[in-house]
């Protein structure tokens, strides 16, 4: 079952507070529950729905629209792998194969312990800093074959 | 000349008491004791331009808002998502209480007492540190009420997005505000007089914001007297691709294109040829590189055949194709096409189907033409400017390097008869 912990819940108040129409809250509190665990599941968009007074139906249209929320659970780190043209001329495509073979896994897909699910990502806005990817919140830029090792090898 | 850039390196410049001691805050005091319409006709007098893209006079947008109707609303735009674009962010991370002290300013000029920056999703590191500068504004009066006296009240949210390009459009960016999907507004009502929640409502990009600071304590003549006669002031150019020093440069407006890349951004890479450069972020047209020595301003830009945009310059070497680039440009469109109306959706699929075909080589020299024919059926047909954005790269690629297309096709039909 899908609650929200009391502290959580301090902070959906919070957060609620902020706009003079509670329909405002909607993407911050989508954000919290993908943050925390890595979807948003049919219990969780009709929580959320209640909070803010609004369908699970709602919920889920606003939802689908925007691509940094999953309706299926992700890995432990999403990895946003920029193809974008200043990071292609940079050498991206090549890269962005190397990281999808070291992991085993599609681009789209997910490894089997879960650790990783890795997109092809549009512009991230790191863009003289190309080939680029994000690792959950953390932007990694200039990126090489070697420190993609580096920096896969290193996440716990 | 460096104002927005001013001591950006300098370490702890994100910490209020850092920013105070190099001056920060300081045009509070000058804005306060001046009154609101008064600082409107000095952002106007500056000649200050929009930086999300557009171009608009910032001091102008402002004077448009609805007369004496209240609530009113400010939301900045920190969605930054034009690929090739990557200043605000620098800003943003680097120094967040220049653009408190724009917000404040600006808010106390359109007498607005709630503000919003609408991040994009992957920006949280940003919007995280902005949080924090944000408390700290707060703690020294800052924002709140009665900010130092004057009177004003103000309070300033964060806001993340989720991951759409589309939302950088003002009006997306308002339904999004709103907990509603992302889709542009009919205009008008323009969001001065109908915006966020159906109030007046200020949005502007994170940079032209930061430069307001500056603007107040200088004056607007003096900003005026910087730069070119219709592109007044600085601007930063984020230069990247094929050059030996990618980064964001902030230049007097009217720098020749050349300087940047040769000077600023080292020239290209490996001593290689200039082949086309993209002078204003992804949804501009490219140019070609006997136009480097035009001059990095809107009006000059514009005679040249493009756009400044949002001051991304995308360098290319001798080496690209420029089919290539432009079939990764049109997949971005279509997929950041929101889909609400038919040309731009339609139009958008099309165009990344036949720069495909031509790619991996089932094209054939009449689907260029086609291209041209898409492009024509989308320019000034859809809902909103990212149906036109779409049709600048794949129009210019055609115009300007045909023979990149024509060279695929023969080359893929000469290996075609080979096997
Ligand atoms: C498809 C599209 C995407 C846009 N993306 C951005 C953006 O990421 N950041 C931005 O500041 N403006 C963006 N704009 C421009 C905004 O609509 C708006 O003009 C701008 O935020 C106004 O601020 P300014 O006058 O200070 O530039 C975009 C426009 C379109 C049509
Ligand atoms: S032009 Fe494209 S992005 Fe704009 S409203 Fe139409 S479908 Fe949506
Ligand atoms: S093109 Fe890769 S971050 Fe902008």
């Amino acid at each position: 079952m899908f609650v929200f912990t009391s502290e959580e819940k301090n902070k959906i108040e919070k957060i609620v507070g902020r706009y003079p129409v509670k329909q405002s809250a909607l993407l911050p509190l989508l954000t919290l529950v993908q943050r925390r665990d890595g979807y948003v599941s049919p219990e969780a968009m009709e929580a959320i729905g209640k909070e803010l007074e609004l369908s699970p139906a709602y919920v889920q249209s606003v939802m689908s629209f925007y691509t940094m929320y999953h309706a299926q659970p992700t890995g432990k780190y999403i990895i946003l792998f920029c193809h974008n043209i200043s990071c292609q001329l940079n050498g991206a495509d090549e890269l962005l194969k190397y990281t999808a073979k070291k992991l085993g896994t599609d681009v789209g897909g997910t490894t089997t312990d879960k650790k990783f699910t890795l997109h092809q990502e549009e512009c991230l806005a790191a863009c003289c800093g190309g080939p680029m990817m994000r690792i959950n919140d953390t932007f990694y830029e200039n990126l090489t074959r070697e420190k993609v090792d580096q920096i896969l090898d290193s996440l716990p | 000349m460096q104002i927005l850039f001013k001591n950006i390196d300098r370490k702890g410049l994100a910490n209020i008491d850092i920013y105070e001691k190099q001056g920060g805050y300081q045009s509070l005091k000058k804005a306060f004791a001046k009154k609101p319409e008064e600082i409107i006709e000095i952002v106007k007098a500056s000649g200050l331009r929009g930086r999300g893209g557009a171009g608009f006079p910032a001091g102008l947008k402002w004077s448009f808002l609805a007369k004496d109707v209240f609530p009113r609303y400010l939301a900045c735009n920190a969605d930054e998502s034009e690929p090739g674009t990557c200043k605000d962010r620098e800003l943003l991370e680097k120094n967040p209480h220049l653009l408190i002290e724009g917000i404040v300013a600006t808010c106390y000029a359109c007498q607005i007492e709630t503000a919003y920056i609408y991040f994009r999703g992957e920006f949280q590191h940003a919007s995280d540190l902005m949080d924090k500068a944000i408390e700290e504004a707060h703690k020294k009066g800052y924002l709140g009420k009665n900010i130092m006296g004057s009177g004003l009240d103000l309070d300033l949210y964060t806001h993340l997005g989720a991951g759409a390009y589309i939302c950088g459009e003002e009006s997306a960016l308002l339904n999004s505000l709103e907990g509603r999907r992302g889709e542009p507004r009919l205009k008008p009502p323009f969001p001065a007089v109908e915006g966020l929640y159906g109030q007046p409502t200020v949005i502007n990009n994170v940079e032209t914001l930061c430069a307001v600071p500056w603007i107040v304590n200088e004056g607007g003549e003096k900003y005026a007297a910087i730069g070119t006669e219709k592109s007044k002031g600085t601007k930063l150019v984020s230069v990247s691709g094929h050059v030996k020093k990618p980064g964001n440069y902030e230049i007097v407006l009217g720098m020749p294109v050349r300087e940047i890349i040769f000077d600023l951004a080292g020239g290209i890479r490996e001593d290689n040829r200039l082949k086309a450069f993209i002078p204003g972020g992804s949804s501009v047209p490219m140019l070609t590189a006997d136009k480097v020595d035009v001059g990095y301003d809107y009006e000059s830009l514009q005679e040249a055949g493009s756009m400044l945009g949002s001051g991304a310059l995308i360098v290319m070497d001798h080496t690209v194709n420029v089919v290539e680039v432009t079939l990764r440009l049109a997949y971005f469109y279509m997929h950041e096409s929101c889909g609400k109306c038919t040309p731009c959706r339609e139009g958008t699929r099309w165009m990344w189907q036949i720069l495909g075909k031509i790619q991996t080589g089932e094209g054939v020299g009449a689907q260029v033409d086609k291209l041209l024919d898409i492009c024509d059926n989308m320019s000034f047909k859809c809902f909103c400017p990212l149906g036109d954005a779409a049709v600048g790269p794949v129009a210019s690629s055609i115009k300007y390097f045909r023979s990149d297309y024509d060279e695929l096709i023969k080359k893929l039909e000469g290996d075609k008869v080979a096997t």
